[in-house]
């Protein structure tokens, strides 16, 4: 059976796809879910439908990331996807949830009647805010650590809480809500427009100061984080994150001041890229931190390889179409706009 | 209370619930996608603003299937790691790639061309909309193709090795993916999902002729239906005989349970009805064809069948479950033949669109097909038990190391959200399809264009006759 396992290092790759593949969904997952979190506290009906109109076209194809990161984990990594699962059981099962009202709410929402539409505004606003809370849990869970015996989680069913993971989901909460507001910004005009522009601004405020915590707290709360961050050579590696997510805080604000439409949002991007970095680098090299790391969690090499040959052909491909999908749908949306 | 539960069993409840609620749209859009296809390329060349009306409608009901259907798949997508992780790790060589490969060539082909097919229909032309349609109809298949394999190597599972810590290895991808049951499960699902859709809009179609409204529609919608059942009903129940051979070959523990047979036999009957009784190991009230089991599986009068009593007792099947499921699916299946050929007697007849008892007989049938597809899941996947990976692994030994609560609590979570989410979904369907299509305000006509482009460019075409719209 053929295997590139002589030519490459398959592990290496396949963990630079999964962690990209995640990262693709937290940033364009993202903003849909930042526009639910936005929802309720837009100044009128006619705003809630230009920012549901702006977001629908899209939300599918943005969450697919998410099946796409778990399902590569599953195929590439299947050891860490099992451990990781269990030990995030009821996280990810109100996430699950989430995302249901979330996703039912587009469809429904233009279905109902005046007078029940509101229980569709509440599902895609407590959806999105669920999905986003829970994913930020997890990923403040998952810097601590998780438990393991054997090829098992062995921790309890409330292992991932703890004030640090709540913190760390309340800041998730407020990154979509930035990244929502920075495509609003960006897709919609007027009344929405100024109205996204200035929660924007007040996001990037708790985003930095949430990027702060997270920042200070990480070391001071686990050990080999500490060492990994302040010793040479990492040390200078590590230095540029917080003074590029800095830079980039204050270009966005400076940004949304001026009126820029579409600089706030890709700078919002790179804002995620940077945190996203930084944690991707202080897990390294563990998939189940501090257990096993991508190596031991590896699929088999044909395994690797089969998933591998199709992923280079098929990513470009994805990635053409996706970005054609975005450039039909470019521009401003209004709410009277409609639905098909 | 809360300590007592089995996690094993819990957590097949709910994967069972969480699947068979999931593959109600699935069933659903696979047909549906293709048939909105066909519709549309009708409209396209003949111009004919009736199948326009119709697309129009039904794409909004394939719509809200739709999404009903990505969310309640994506809740599987992580299940396997939640609820089943030692088959993931112990599987995840195999599976994995599998469902990855579904990923990529069908979840965002579709997800990224509804966008286009329900909201993109003023920004890209005509001949680009069409496509955008082909292409979901074309992803729903694609994806039915990765998931069937990927369901029927757990059922036959060939192309590997078992290594260190009982995990499975591939050895053969081509054996993997082309197991022994695959092409079988694969073509009877696809054929289940377009009868299901086609019952359905028969169903549509024969109430509104029933209350005289949207004739011309309704026409449409049952006689494009009809013409799915008469060729398509009887197909199945062959394609349906020949995965039933292959299970008999492969799996015939399953069969066993299915035809409710204990003893091995030479010349075993078929069971008609009967109440198959775990306990006492025989099929009580049994009303039996002589001879005909063995006629079917083996071709022969007295070929011999195996019975459950061939196993030990923890390697049977629950027998009574997959005995009836299994007739319930057969005895649909042959109503949807009979509709057929009642459909064929009454066009001759020329009463195809206007004989009452039909369309009586059409409504009832409306829900046929997706309790055919559930019933033909219980058989496949209960007859498939104790294994999870028939004779590799067994579903008792790959649940989570969860604990029963989490899965008790995280189940009723799912059955209250389940039930009221995809009960509104129901009720916003239902509320679509008595509102009907709209007449003549068609697709195009919407966004203030008269008539679709590309019917003028085949009217051009045609030496500038004019085409009605």
């Amino acid at each position: 059976m053929f295997s590139l396992e002589g030519f490459l290092d398959l592990p290496l790759i396949w963990y630079a796809l999964i962690a990209t593949a995640v990262f693709l969904y937290v940033l364009l997952d993202g903003f849909d879910l930042g526009v639910g979190i936005l929802f309720p506290f837009a100044p009128t009906d006619q705003c809630r439908d230009a920012m549901m109109n702006s977001v629908a076209p899209f939300w599918d194809g943005n969450e697919t990331w998410l099946v796409l990161g778990g399902g590569g984990l599953l195929a590439a990594f299947p050891l860490a996807y099992a451990v990781l699962m269990p030990a995030f059981y009821i996280p990810v099962i109100v996430m699950l949830l989430g995302l249901i009202f979330r996703g039912v709410a587009f469809e429904f929402r233009f279905k109902a009647r005046e007078n029940t539409r509101w229980i569709w505004d509440y599902s895609f606003h407590f959806g999105s805010l669920a999905a986003a809370f829970m994913q930020g849990v997890i990923i403040g869970a998952f810097v601590q650590g998780v438990e393991v015996a054997g090829r098992s989680y062995a921790g309890g069913a409330f292992d991932w809480l703890n004030a640090y993971s709540l913190m760390t989901g309340v800041a998730v909460i407020f990154g979509y809500a930035l990244l929502g507001a920075t495509w609003l910004v960006m897709k919609t005009e007027d009344l929405t427009r100024q109205w996204a522009a200035k929660t924007a601004s007040y996001t990037l405020i708790y985003q930095a100061l949430f990027l702060a915590a997270v920042s200070i707290s990480m070391p001071a709360i686990n050990s080999d984080i500490r060492q990994l961050w302040f010793s040479l050579p990492n040390v200078f590696f590590l230095a540029p994150l917080p003074g590029a997510s800095a830079v980039l805080i204050v270009l966005i604000w400076r940004g949304l001041r001026r009126g820029k439409e579409i600089g706030p949002f890709l700078m919002s991007f790179g804002l995620f890229f940077t945190g996203y970095l930084g944690i991707a680098i202080s897990m390294w090299p563990y998939l189940v931190p501090f257990e096993i790391t991508f190596r031991q969690a590896a699929a088999a090499p044909g395994s690797q390889s089969l998933l591998l040959v199709g992923t280079v052909v098929l990513l470009p491909v994805i990635l053409a179409y996706v970005g054609y999908c975005y450039y039909i749908f470019r521009g401003k949306v209004s709410g009277e706009n409609g639905y098909y | 209370m809360l300590e007592h539960l089995d996690p094993v069993f819990l957590a097949r409840v709910q994967f069972a619930f969480t699947v068979s609620f999931h593959i109600l749209f699935p069933s659903f859009t696979i047909g549906l996608a293709s048939w909105l296809a066909v519709l549309e390329w009708r409209w396209l060349r003949t111009g004919k603003q009736v199948y326009a009306d119709v697309y129009k409608m039904w794409v909004k009901i394939f719509a809200v299937t739709f999404g009903m259907g990505v969310v309640s798949g994506v809740v599987l997508s992580f299940q396997f790691g939640t609820n089943w992780s030692i088959f993931s790790d112990a599987g995840g060589n195999i599976i994995g790639p599998l469902l990855g490969y579904e990923v990529l060539t069908a979840f965002f082909l579709e997800a990224s061309f509804l966008g286009i097919m329900l909201f993109g229909w003023n920004r890209v032309s005509p001949r680009l909309h069409f496509a955008a349609t082909v292409i979901v109809a074309a992803g729903t298949l694609v994806s039915a193709f990765w998931i069937l394999s990927a369901n029927s190597w757990m059922q036959t599972p060939t192309g590997f090795r078992v290594g260190e810590h009982g995990l499975l290895y591939p050895t053969d991808w081509l054996a993997v993916i082309f197991n022994p049951s695959f092409p079988y499960r694969f073509v009877h699902m696809v054929t289940a999902a377009y009868l299901t859709t086609a019952f359905t809009v028969a169903g549509i179609g024969a109430f509104y002729l029933w209350q005289k409204r949207h004739i011309a529609h309704a026409r449409v919608m049952l006689g494009m239906a009809m013409i799915m059942a008469i060729f398509v009903a009887p197909l199945q129940l062959l394609f349906g005989d020949m995965h039933g051979l292959n299970t008999f070959a492969h799996q015939p523990a399953k069969v066993a349970a299915m035809e409710g047979l204990w003893e091995t036999t030479r010349g075993a009957p078929l069971v008609l009805f009967g109440w198959p009784d775990q306990e006492a190991e025989i099929t009580r009230y049994a009303v039996e064809v002589p001879k005909l089991s063995s006629l079917i599986l083996t071709h022969s009068l007295d070929g011999e069948v195996r019975g459950l009593k061939a196993w030990p007792e923890n390697e049977r099947p629950p027998a009574a479950v997959v005995f009836w499921t299994f007739r319930i699916m057969v005895g649909l299946g042959l109503l949807m033949i009979a509709t057929g050929v009642a459909a064929i007697v009454l066009y001759f007849r020329k009463r195809l669109f206007d004989a009452r008892w039909f369309q009586y007989w059409c409504m009832a049938l409306t829900p046929a097909g997706f309790v055919a597809v559930l019933a033909g899941w219980f058989v496949t996947e209960v007859g498939r038990q104790p294994w999870i990976v028939q004779g590799v692994l067994r579903t008792s030994d790959a649940v989570s190391p969860v604990m029963a609560q989490s899965v008790a609590l995280s189940l009723a979570a799912f059955i209250v959200v389940y039930l009221f989410v995809f009960g509104a979904g129901t009720y916003y369907i239902l509320h679509l399809i008595n509102k009907g299509p709209e007449d003549g305000e068609g697709v195009y006509g919407a966004h203030g264009m008269d008539q679709p482009p590309l019917v003028t460019d085949v009217a051009r075409k045609k030496g500038g006759r004019h085409v009605q719209s």
